[in-house]
Protein backbone atom coordinates (compact mmCIF):
# COMPACT_ATOMS: atom_id res chain seq x y z
CA UNK A 1 0.00 0.00 0.00
CA UNK A 2 1.57 3.19 -0.95
CA UNK A 3 2.00 6.10 1.86
CA UNK A 4 -1.07 8.16 -0.08
CA UNK A 5 -3.49 5.38 -0.15
CA UNK A 6 -2.60 4.77 3.72
CA UNK A 7 -3.37 8.68 4.26
CA UNK A 8 -6.62 8.64 2.44
CA UNK A 9 -8.26 4.94 2.99
CA UNK A 10 -9.50 7.17 6.02
CA UNK A 11 -12.13 9.37 4.15
CA UNK A 12 -13.35 6.49 1.93
CA UNK A 13 -12.57 3.04 1.71
CA UNK A 14 -12.18 2.98 5.86
CA UNK A 15 -14.31 5.84 7.24
CA UNK A 16 -14.47 5.06 10.77
CA UNK A 17 -17.84 6.36 11.05
CA UNK A 18 -19.50 5.38 8.11
CA UNK A 19 -18.22 2.13 6.32
CA UNK A 20 -16.13 1.02 9.98
CA UNK A 21 -19.04 2.41 12.13
CA UNK A 22 -16.69 2.58 15.12
CA UNK A 23 -16.91 5.04 17.90
CA UNK A 24 -20.89 5.47 18.15
CA UNK A 25 -20.87 6.93 21.23
CA UNK A 26 -19.03 9.94 20.60
CA UNK A 27 -20.15 10.55 17.72
CA UNK A 28 -24.21 10.33 18.32
CA UNK A 29 -23.33 12.18 21.77
CA UNK A 30 -20.94 15.03 20.60
CA UNK A 31 -22.63 16.21 16.86
CA UNK A 32 -25.38 18.53 18.00
CA UNK A 33 -23.61 20.88 16.27
CA UNK A 34 -21.12 21.63 13.57
CA UNK A 35 -18.49 23.15 15.45
CA UNK A 36 -18.92 19.97 18.80
CA UNK A 37 -18.70 17.72 15.82
CA UNK A 38 -15.16 19.38 14.56
CA UNK A 39 -13.36 19.58 17.95
CA UNK A 40 -14.31 16.28 19.02
CA UNK A 41 -13.36 15.13 15.67
CA UNK A 42 -9.76 17.03 16.23
CA UNK A 43 -8.85 15.79 19.98
CA UNK A 44 -10.15 12.22 18.51
CA UNK A 45 -7.56 12.84 15.95
CA UNK A 46 -4.56 13.62 18.30
CA UNK A 47 -4.91 10.83 20.40
CA UNK A 48 -5.08 8.73 17.50
CA UNK A 49 -1.73 9.70 15.77
CA UNK A 50 -0.08 9.74 18.99
CA UNK A 51 -0.95 6.47 20.58
CA UNK A 52 -0.35 5.26 16.68
CA UNK A 53 2.93 6.23 16.42
CA UNK A 54 3.96 5.33 19.81
CA UNK A 55 2.61 1.93 20.14
CA UNK A 56 4.18 1.53 16.53
CA UNK A 57 7.56 1.85 18.24
CA UNK A 58 7.32 -0.29 21.07
CA UNK A 59 5.04 -3.17 19.65
CA UNK A 60 8.27 -5.12 18.72
CA UNK A 61 8.83 -5.29 22.47
CA UNK A 62 6.09 -5.90 24.22
CA UNK A 63 5.20 -9.37 24.87
CA UNK A 64 1.81 -10.45 23.04
CA UNK A 65 0.12 -11.64 26.44
CA UNK A 66 0.01 -8.11 27.71
CA UNK A 67 -0.48 -5.96 24.70
CA UNK A 68 -3.82 -4.64 24.98
CA UNK A 69 -2.64 -3.66 28.83
CA UNK A 70 0.38 -1.60 27.62
CA UNK A 71 -1.83 -0.33 24.58
CA UNK A 72 -4.28 1.16 27.01
CA UNK A 73 -2.43 2.42 29.13
CA UNK A 74 -0.20 4.35 26.30
CA UNK A 75 -3.83 5.90 25.04
CA UNK A 76 -5.02 6.91 28.60
CA UNK A 77 -1.82 8.55 29.35
CA UNK A 78 -2.61 10.56 25.79
CA UNK A 79 -6.12 11.39 26.74
CA UNK A 80 -5.16 12.52 29.90
CA UNK A 81 -2.75 14.30 28.57
CA UNK A 82 -5.01 15.91 26.24
CA UNK A 83 -7.47 16.81 29.34
CA UNK A 84 -4.86 18.41 31.13
CA UNK A 85 -3.87 20.47 27.93
CA UNK A 86 -7.12 21.65 26.76
CA UNK A 87 -8.64 22.54 30.55
CA UNK A 88 -5.64 24.54 30.68
CA UNK A 89 -5.31 26.46 27.61
CA UNK A 90 -9.27 25.63 25.52
CA UNK A 91 -11.51 25.47 28.60
CA UNK A 92 -14.26 26.26 26.91
CA UNK A 93 -14.36 23.61 24.57
CA UNK A 94 -13.18 21.36 27.52
CA UNK A 95 -16.42 22.56 28.98
CA UNK A 96 -18.65 21.60 26.10
CA UNK A 97 -17.38 17.96 25.08
CA UNK A 98 -17.02 17.18 29.02
CA UNK A 99 -17.11 13.80 29.91
CA UNK A 100 -16.45 12.53 26.12
CA UNK A 101 -12.95 13.46 26.40
CA UNK A 102 -11.85 11.47 29.03
CA UNK A 103 -14.17 8.26 27.15
CA UNK A 104 -11.91 8.33 24.21
CA UNK A 105 -9.85 5.89 26.20
CA UNK A 106 -11.88 3.64 25.07
CA UNK A 107 -13.06 4.44 21.71
CA UNK A 108 -12.81 1.49 19.66
CA UNK A 109 -10.98 3.44 16.74
CA UNK A 110 -7.86 4.36 18.95
CA UNK A 111 -7.49 1.06 20.01
CA UNK A 112 -8.76 -0.68 17.20
CA UNK A 113 -5.93 0.94 15.01
CA UNK A 114 -3.28 0.17 17.79
CA UNK A 115 -4.11 -3.52 16.99
CA UNK A 116 -4.87 -3.43 13.04
CA UNK A 117 -2.81 -1.48 11.93
CA UNK A 118 0.29 0.07 14.20
CA UNK A 119 0.95 -3.11 15.54
CA UNK A 120 2.34 -4.42 12.16
CA UNK A 121 3.29 -0.81 10.55
CA UNK A 122 6.32 1.61 10.41
CA UNK A 123 6.49 4.64 12.66
CA UNK A 124 5.57 6.56 9.41
CA UNK A 125 3.05 4.51 8.08
CA UNK A 126 1.56 4.47 11.50
CA UNK A 127 1.38 7.93 11.99
CA UNK A 128 -0.14 8.57 8.53
CA UNK A 129 -2.96 6.11 9.24
CA UNK A 130 -3.77 8.14 12.65
CA UNK A 131 -3.80 11.19 10.61
CA UNK A 132 -5.93 9.24 7.71
CA UNK A 133 -8.43 8.39 10.02
CA UNK A 134 -7.93 11.09 12.30
CA UNK A 135 -9.05 13.35 9.65
CA UNK A 136 -12.11 10.62 8.15
CA UNK A 137 -13.51 10.87 11.66
CA UNK A 138 -13.61 14.52 11.89
CA UNK A 139 -14.70 15.09 8.68
CA UNK A 140 -17.91 12.08 9.48
CA UNK A 141 -18.45 13.86 12.49
CA UNK A 142 -18.42 18.01 11.28
CA UNK A 143 -20.55 16.74 8.53
CA UNK A 144 -23.16 15.25 10.95
CA UNK A 145 -23.12 18.11 12.97
CA UNK A 146 -23.92 20.21 10.30
CA UNK A 147 -26.42 18.58 9.21
CA UNK A 148 -28.06 18.27 12.90
CA UNK A 149 -27.16 21.60 13.42
CA UNK A 150 -28.92 23.08 10.15
CA UNK A 151 -31.85 20.83 10.88
CA UNK A 152 -32.34 21.28 15.24
CA UNK A 153 -31.16 24.59 15.05
CA UNK A 154 -31.45 26.69 12.12
CA UNK A 155 -27.68 27.72 12.45
CA UNK A 156 -24.36 27.01 10.81
CA UNK A 157 -21.32 26.86 12.81
CA UNK A 158 -23.05 28.85 15.45
CA UNK A 159 -24.13 32.01 12.34
CA UNK A 160 -28.23 31.77 12.95
CA UNK A 161 -29.55 32.07 9.45
CA UNK A 162 -33.79 31.38 10.81
CA UNK A 163 -34.66 33.26 13.87
CA UNK A 164 -36.47 30.60 16.73
CA UNK A 165 -36.03 27.36 17.07
CA UNK A 166 -35.37 24.45 14.63
CA UNK A 167 -36.59 21.03 14.73
CA UNK A 168 -35.82 19.96 18.06
CA UNK A 169 -35.64 16.42 18.01
CA UNK A 170 -32.41 16.93 15.87
CA UNK A 171 -30.80 18.02 18.77
CA UNK A 172 -31.45 15.20 20.62
CA UNK A 173 -30.65 11.79 20.65
CA UNK A 174 -33.02 10.53 17.98
CA UNK A 175 -32.11 13.12 15.57
CA UNK A 176 -28.74 12.22 16.15
CA UNK A 177 -29.47 8.27 15.19
CA UNK A 178 -31.74 9.33 12.07
CA UNK A 179 -29.17 11.63 10.66
CA UNK A 180 -26.31 9.10 10.94
CA UNK A 181 -28.39 6.24 9.11
CA UNK A 182 -29.25 8.38 6.33
CA UNK A 183 -26.14 10.03 5.92
CA UNK A 184 -24.43 6.39 6.30
CA UNK A 185 -26.66 4.89 2.94
CA UNK A 186 -25.84 8.22 1.32
CA UNK A 187 -22.32 7.29 1.80
CA UNK A 188 -22.37 4.21 0.94
CA UNK A 189 -24.29 4.77 -2.39
CA UNK A 190 -22.03 7.80 -3.30
CA UNK A 191 -18.62 5.81 -2.48
CA UNK A 192 -19.80 3.17 -4.81
CA UNK A 193 -21.08 0.33 -2.47
CA UNK A 194 -24.31 -1.78 -2.15
CA UNK B 1 6.28 -10.40 17.76
CA UNK B 2 9.86 -11.44 19.52
CA UNK B 3 9.66 -11.07 22.65
CA UNK B 4 8.04 -13.71 24.76
CA UNK B 5 5.40 -13.77 26.85
CA UNK B 6 6.91 -15.06 30.41
CA UNK B 7 6.12 -13.63 33.53
CA UNK B 8 9.57 -11.72 33.49
CA UNK B 9 9.11 -9.75 30.22
CA UNK B 10 5.50 -9.19 31.02
CA UNK B 11 5.87 -7.43 34.26
CA UNK B 12 8.93 -5.90 33.29
CA UNK B 13 7.25 -4.56 30.03
CA UNK B 14 3.65 -3.00 31.70
CA UNK B 15 6.09 -1.70 34.81
CA UNK B 16 8.08 0.19 32.39
CA UNK B 17 5.52 1.31 30.40
CA UNK B 18 3.45 2.43 33.83
CA UNK B 19 6.80 4.42 35.25
CA UNK B 20 7.41 6.25 31.53
CA UNK B 21 3.50 7.32 31.13
CA UNK B 22 3.53 8.22 34.91
CA UNK B 23 6.64 10.49 34.85
CA UNK B 24 5.43 12.09 31.55
CA UNK B 25 1.85 13.07 33.08
CA UNK B 26 3.39 14.00 36.20
CA UNK B 27 5.57 16.36 34.41
CA UNK B 28 2.64 18.15 32.16
CA UNK B 29 0.37 18.44 35.52
CA UNK B 30 2.84 20.30 36.59
CA UNK B 31 3.12 22.43 33.58
CA UNK B 32 -0.63 22.80 33.45
CA UNK B 33 -1.70 23.36 37.25
CA UNK B 34 -1.66 26.92 37.05
CA UNK B 35 -3.12 27.68 34.04
CA UNK B 36 -5.82 25.31 34.82
CA UNK B 37 -5.96 27.08 37.97
CA UNK B 38 -6.19 30.67 36.06
CA UNK B 39 -9.00 29.05 33.72
CA UNK B 40 -11.22 28.16 36.22
CA UNK B 41 -10.45 31.66 38.71
CA UNK B 42 -10.95 33.40 35.58
CA UNK B 43 -14.87 31.63 34.55
CA UNK B 44 -15.67 32.25 38.24
CA UNK B 45 -14.77 36.20 38.28
CA UNK B 46 -16.22 36.15 34.53
CA UNK B 47 -19.04 35.12 36.32
CA UNK B 48 -19.06 37.18 39.22
CA UNK B 49 -18.87 40.55 37.22
CA UNK B 50 -21.67 39.36 35.18
CA UNK B 51 -24.52 38.76 38.26
CA UNK B 52 -23.30 42.21 40.17
CA UNK B 53 -22.58 45.76 39.67
CA UNK B 54 -19.29 46.74 38.19
CA UNK B 55 -16.23 46.22 41.28
CA UNK B 56 -13.31 47.51 41.99
CA UNK B 57 -11.84 44.92 44.71
CA UNK B 58 -10.85 41.49 44.64
CA UNK B 59 -14.11 38.81 45.15
CA UNK B 60 -13.51 36.97 48.30
CA UNK B 61 -14.46 33.04 48.44
CA UNK B 62 -17.03 32.06 51.27
CA UNK B 63 -18.61 28.93 52.30
CA UNK B 64 -21.53 28.61 54.68
CA UNK B 65 -24.34 25.75 55.78
CA UNK B 66 -27.80 26.11 55.13
CA UNK B 67 -30.26 23.01 56.04
CA UNK B 68 -27.59 20.92 55.74
CA UNK B 69 -26.27 21.77 52.30
CA UNK B 70 -22.91 23.30 51.82
CA UNK B 71 -22.73 26.64 49.51
CA UNK B 72 -20.09 28.61 48.36
CA UNK B 73 -20.50 32.43 47.76
CA UNK B 74 -18.28 35.34 46.63
CA UNK B 75 -18.24 38.54 48.68
CA UNK B 76 -17.21 41.96 46.50
CA UNK B 77 -16.57 44.92 48.76
CA UNK B 78 -19.55 47.80 48.05
CA UNK B 79 -20.75 45.35 45.35
CA UNK B 80 -22.74 42.63 47.23
CA UNK B 81 -22.60 38.99 47.17
CA UNK B 82 -22.52 36.00 44.22
CA UNK B 83 -24.22 33.12 45.93
CA UNK B 84 -23.75 29.60 43.75
CA UNK B 85 -26.86 27.52 44.32
CA UNK B 86 -27.76 24.32 42.58
CA UNK B 87 -31.20 22.39 42.44
CA UNK B 88 -33.18 19.88 40.25
CA UNK B 89 -34.09 21.01 36.98
CA UNK B 90 -35.72 18.51 34.61
CA UNK B 91 -32.62 17.25 33.04
CA UNK B 92 -30.31 17.31 36.04
CA UNK B 93 -28.86 19.88 38.56
CA UNK B 94 -29.32 23.08 37.47
CA UNK B 95 -26.11 25.26 39.10
CA UNK B 96 -26.98 29.48 38.98
CA UNK B 97 -24.83 32.16 40.16
CA UNK B 98 -27.20 34.79 41.87
CA UNK B 99 -25.41 38.33 42.51
CA UNK B 100 -27.41 40.04 45.51
CA UNK B 101 -26.51 43.94 45.94
CA UNK B 102 -25.96 45.73 49.80
CA UNK B 103 -29.31 46.68 49.25
CA UNK B 104 -30.88 43.07 49.39
CA UNK B 105 -32.02 43.02 45.93
CA UNK B 106 -31.35 40.75 43.16
CA UNK B 107 -28.63 42.57 40.87
CA UNK B 108 -28.91 39.50 38.19
CA UNK B 109 -28.73 35.81 37.85
CA UNK B 110 -26.42 33.52 35.68
CA UNK B 111 -26.49 29.86 34.05
CA UNK B 112 -23.08 28.30 35.02
CA UNK B 113 -23.97 24.74 34.35
CA UNK B 114 -27.49 22.85 33.60
CA UNK B 115 -28.82 19.53 31.45
CA UNK B 116 -32.13 20.54 30.69
CA UNK B 117 -33.75 19.99 27.18
CA UNK B 118 -32.47 21.66 24.11
CA UNK B 119 -34.72 24.33 22.73
CA UNK B 120 -37.18 23.96 25.80
CA UNK B 121 -35.69 24.52 29.22
CA UNK B 122 -32.40 24.91 28.59
CA UNK B 123 -33.64 28.55 27.44
CA UNK B 124 -33.78 29.34 31.18
CA UNK B 125 -29.91 30.50 30.34
CA UNK B 126 -30.51 32.25 27.76
CA UNK B 127 -33.74 33.48 27.31
CA UNK B 128 -34.24 37.20 28.29
CA UNK B 129 -37.47 38.03 28.87
CA UNK B 130 -37.59 35.15 31.45
CA UNK B 131 -33.99 35.75 33.41
CA UNK B 132 -34.94 39.82 32.83
CA UNK B 133 -37.99 39.25 35.82
CA UNK B 134 -34.73 38.59 38.90
CA UNK B 135 -32.86 41.70 37.42
CA UNK B 136 -33.94 44.17 40.72
CA UNK B 137 -36.60 41.86 41.84
CA UNK B 138 -36.85 42.76 45.29
CA UNK B 139 -37.78 39.12 47.38
CA UNK B 140 -38.86 41.03 50.99
CA UNK B 141 -41.96 42.50 48.77
CA UNK B 142 -42.61 40.00 45.79
CA UNK B 143 -42.40 36.13 45.99
CA UNK B 144 -40.00 33.95 43.94
CA UNK B 145 -41.94 31.43 42.55
CA UNK B 146 -43.35 31.21 39.02
CA UNK B 147 -47.28 32.22 38.76
CA UNK B 148 -48.77 28.60 38.82
CA UNK B 149 -47.14 28.27 41.96
CA UNK B 150 -48.76 31.71 43.44
CA UNK B 151 -45.15 33.58 42.59
CA UNK B 152 -44.29 36.45 40.49
CA UNK B 153 -41.88 34.76 38.25
CA UNK B 154 -43.83 34.30 34.42
CA UNK B 155 -42.38 30.90 33.61
CA UNK B 156 -41.09 30.14 29.94
CA UNK B 157 -43.61 28.63 28.12
CA UNK B 158 -43.40 24.10 28.01
CA UNK B 159 -40.80 24.74 30.37
CA UNK B 160 -42.37 25.15 33.61
CA UNK B 161 -40.41 22.64 35.45
CA UNK B 162 -36.90 24.34 34.33
CA UNK B 163 -38.38 27.51 35.25
CA UNK B 164 -39.39 26.27 38.58
CA UNK B 165 -35.71 25.09 39.26
CA UNK B 166 -34.11 28.21 38.10
CA UNK B 167 -36.82 30.57 40.36
CA UNK B 168 -36.17 28.09 43.35
CA UNK B 169 -32.49 28.79 43.28
CA UNK B 170 -32.58 32.12 43.20
CA UNK B 171 -34.94 31.81 45.95
CA UNK B 172 -32.46 29.55 47.83
CA UNK B 173 -29.78 31.92 47.06
CA UNK B 174 -31.41 34.34 49.09
CA UNK B 175 -31.99 32.60 51.67
CA UNK B 176 -28.31 32.38 51.69
CA UNK B 177 -27.87 35.53 51.93
CA UNK B 178 -30.32 36.32 54.64
CA UNK B 179 -28.37 33.95 56.45
CA UNK B 180 -24.72 35.43 55.54
CA UNK B 181 -26.00 39.07 55.67
CA UNK B 182 -27.42 38.20 59.12
CA UNK B 183 -24.29 37.38 60.67
CA UNK B 184 -21.75 40.27 58.79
Amino acid sequence: MSKLQILTKGLLKENPTFVLVLGMCPTLATTTSAMNGLEMGLATMFVLILSNIVISLIAPVVPDKVHIPVYIVVIASFVTLLQLLMQAYVPDVYETLGLFIPLIVVNCIVLGRAEAFASKNSVVDSALDGIGIGIGFTLSLTVIGIVREILGSGSLFGWKFIAGDGILAFVMAPGAFIVLGYLMVLFNKLAGKQ
Amino acid sequence: MAVKSNIKNMVLSLTLVCLVCSVLLGGVYNVTAEPIKKAAAARTAASIARVLPPFESEPQEHRTELGGVQFVYYSVEGAGIAVVSTTAGFGGPLTVMVGIGEDGLIVNSVVLSHSETPGLGAKCAVDEAFRGQFEGFDPASKRLAVTRDGGDIDAITASTISSRAYTAAVAQAYEVYKKVSGNE
